[in-house]
């Protein structure tokens, strides 16, 4: 009897486990689903915004500055984008774009080289490719607009917690992991601005802990920055997870409002501590001034008025007047400080 | 430890030979001999939850020593009663699954899932009643456990192996939910979050919680028909099925509690920490598990209480808390928990062998 009941199981679970695994391997046909309505004649430029994944509040602010400079230019912008954040997902969009013949295509890249082959590809339809928020490879693009260089996140860290802290006293970092690159070299320029700059001569950086970006170790690397030093009269907290895990723990504890705490931060994550004044400031760019400056330059690129040459210079609406750096690197320039009286603007 | 049968063996003695023996072997062979209170103090005395609590008085002490405030502040005392009580739900549930000789690894991945739920029941139904939302999650989890329980009770596939698979369908299900978006304070309301910081004469409501529900498995393990059967599976799950136990049912009910618990913890996660990201709850099984074994209960089934890892959860986050204070640097604090745990089965082991062999001596001797 066994026999004759075991098959039936054994088998199904085979049918079971090939069709998760062909169905995975499958399921990867979200490529078409853009409009494929773009008009293509006409003097209006046709852009198409390809974020690194829909439904992600960050992308949305930056799609919905995109859409407000298009409209400023009479263009025509449309989003697309994959569910989840993966780079092979990006390359049906891409070839989409290329087949529709559209000017311009601004992405945020999911990977800075498995998309080469793809831009390519739209780059010799004619397309300009403009990349925000994460870049290719420098050669594989036109453009690459930078929210921020190291050197002004730094310095703008230091700068709101100097503010807070009246210029004096000791301050500590809570950073991510302690091998991740960018967190390390921001530490690095704020070691050495603290070292250089006769502004921050009265203050002391004592102690830096690293959180890993997980909330609760975050939390409790900071009740110990906090048990450590009793004199801490700051936390500068250079990643989203770290910074709202730390306001978290500061805004019930018998140090809020003694210890002042920045960083960079999400205004949603950081909107209850700013509200309930754990928080003074914080910084972070604009993702909706980043998504307008990139539809500015791919329409300047699409014109013609530039060539992405370094030294090219184009107007980009409100923004004001921007040049091409080297390797064709767009900066929007200092990080976005967030307050109070702001934060209530930004939903992402 | 297999003394822990469900029959004791009967007191068929004659009394002759009461003299020769010590406490601690009556205590082994027959502790109806001894009187009530003396067989108290010595069970107390021997038992191994006494040792790991002296190794956390000896935490406290050397890191108060250190830094006044570990805990005679107001939030230092309040971080070491508060910061345990999400991990003790969670190693009360897995001592649970341990003494039937199994594992629950899917803990993490419920406690993600039900996080994720409390916040977004919030941000859906603003008006919802706290308690709603802590069933809700008690529910999920209890569900999620049944399933891990089906599997391993019907399926007659080792549990470290059903609940490894669930504990990545678990998660896999919160991230396709969840997808980017994160919970965040602001979306929560705020009586919810001080559910995660209030306290009630000097100690957390959430510690208070995870106290009662220690209480209430730990009295129904040390005196229930159920609790004991529990123990009986783990030490032998074969004769326990010869013997006529609902094996079967006792496992259910075991990865059940142990689900429903994971789903309480995530709820009161949400409310201690206000924000959810998909990470969280990374790893924390392993913890849940760690905190059991350093507290007594053996791996390998029908030995051990939840008192015991309920101090192992306190001992394992009270050395996390304690080492950044006391300046000794990451890596090392991984490590002494890794030595704590090889420290807690090398004991467990000669302990074991100590006993068999003087069980098998007081039988030859009789």
């Amino acid at each position: 009897m066994k026999f004759h009941t075991r098959r039936p199981i054994a088998l199904a679970a085979i049918i079971l486990t090939a069709s998760a695994a062909l169905t995975a391997c499958g399921s990867d046909d979200g490529g078409d689903s853009g409009s494929d309505s773009s008009s293509d004649g006409g003097g209006e430029l046709s852009m198409t915004m390809l974020p690194k994944n829909l439904g992600n509040p960050y992308f949305d602010t930056s799609t919905a500055g995109a859409e407000a400079a298009a409209e400023d230019l009479g263009a025509e912008i449309e989003e697309v984008g994959p569910e989840t954040a993966s780079p092979d997902a990006q390359v049906s969009y891409i070839n989409t774009v290329a087949q529709q013949g559209k000017d311009a295509l601004i992405l945020s890249a999911n990977d800075p080289e498995a998309l080469c082959d793809a831009i390519d590809e739209a780059r010799s339809a004619d397309v300009k490719v403009i990349t925000f928020d994460a870049d290719t490879n420098p050669d594989c693009r036109d453009l690459f607009i930078n929210q921020a260089t190291a050197e002004g996140i730094a310095a703008k860290q230091l700068e709101l917690i100097s503010d807070q802290i009246g210029g004096k006293g000791e301050i500590a970092i809570l950073s991510a992991a302690a091998n991740a690159t960018n967190q390390n070299a921001w530490i690095d320029m704020m070691e050495k601005e603290l070292a250089d700059n006769p502004d921050y001569a009265d203050i002391e950086l004592v102690d830096t802990v690293y959180g890993d970006d997980d909330d609760q170790k975050s939390f409790d690397q900071t009740e110990a920055l906090l048990q450590n030093h009793p004199d801490l009269k700051g936390i500068i907290s250079p990643t989203t997870v770290g910074i709202a895990a730390a306001a978290r723990y500061l805004s019930d504890s018998s140090s809020k409002g003694k210890v002042a705490l920045t960083g960079l931060g999400t205004p949603n994550q950081m909107r209850e501590y700013v509200e309930n004044g754990t928080v003074e400031s914080f910084a972070l760019w604009n993702p909706s001034d980043l998504g307008a400056l990139a539809t500015y330059a791919a329409a300047a690129l699409a014109n013609g008025d530039i060539s992405g040459e370094e030294g090219d210079s184009f107007e980009a609406g409100d923004l004001g007047e921007f040049e091409v750096g080297a390797d064709g690197v767009v900066l929007l320039g200092e990080p976005f400080t967030f307050n109070a009286d702001n934060i209530g603007d930004f939903d992402f | 430890m297999s003394h822990t049968d469900v029959e004791r063996p009967d007191s068929g003695h004659d009394g002759s030979d009461t003299t020769e023996v010590s406490a601690s072997e009556a205590l082994l062979v027959e502790p109806s001999r001894l009187s009530p209170t003396r067989r108290a103090l010595t069970t107390v005395l021997r038992s191994r939850e006494l040792s790991i609590f002296l190794v956390l008085v000896a935490v406290v002490v050397l890191a108060t020593t250190k830094n006044n405030g570990f805990l005679f502040s107001s939030d230092g005392w309040r971080n070491f009663l508060l910061n345990p009580s999400i991990l003790l739900l969670l190693a009360v549930g897995q001592a649970v699954v341990i003494i039937t000789r199994n594992v629950d690894l899917s803990v993490g991945s419920v406690m993600a899932l039900t996080a994720y739920l409390t916040g977004r029941l919030f941000i859906e139904q603003p008006n919802i009643p706290i308690v709603a939302v802590l069933a809700a999650c008690l529910l999920l989890g209890a569900v999620l456990g049944l399933v891990n329980g089906v599997l391993v009770a019907y399926g007659g596939v080792p549990a470290l192996v059903i609940t490894l698979g669930t504990l990545y369908i678990y998660r896999g299900i919160m991230l396709t939910w969840a997808g980017s978006d994160r919970i965040n304070a602001g979306d929560l309301p705020r009586e919810f979050l001080q559910l995660g910081t209030r306290s009630v004469l000097g100690v957390p409501l959430l510690t208070i919680l995870a106290l009662v529900v220690l209480a209430i498995v730990g009295y129904y393990l040390y005196t229930a028909r159920g609790g004991r059967e529990l123990y009986a599976i783990g030490s032998d799950p074969d004769a326990a099925v010869l013997y006529g136990l609902p094996v079967r049912r006792r496992l259910l009910a075991a990865f059940v509690l142990s689900g429903a618990l994971a789903g309480l913890a995530g709820a009161l996660y949400t409310a201690r920490y206000g924000t959810v990201s998909s990470s969280v709850g990374l790893g924390i099984e392993l913890q849940a598990v760690a905190a059991a074994v350093i507290g007594g209960v053996a791996i390998f089934g029908g030995s051990g209480t939840v008192w015991g890892a309920a101090i192992g959860a306190f001992l394992l986050v009270t050395i996390n808390r304690a080492l950044p204070s006391l300046g000794i640097e990451d890596f090392w604090q991984r490590a002494v928990v890794g030595a704590l745990i090889l420290g807690a089965i090398v004991l467990d082991r000669v302990l074991a062998v100590r006993q068999a062999r003087k069980l098998a001596e007081s039988r030859d001797h009789s």
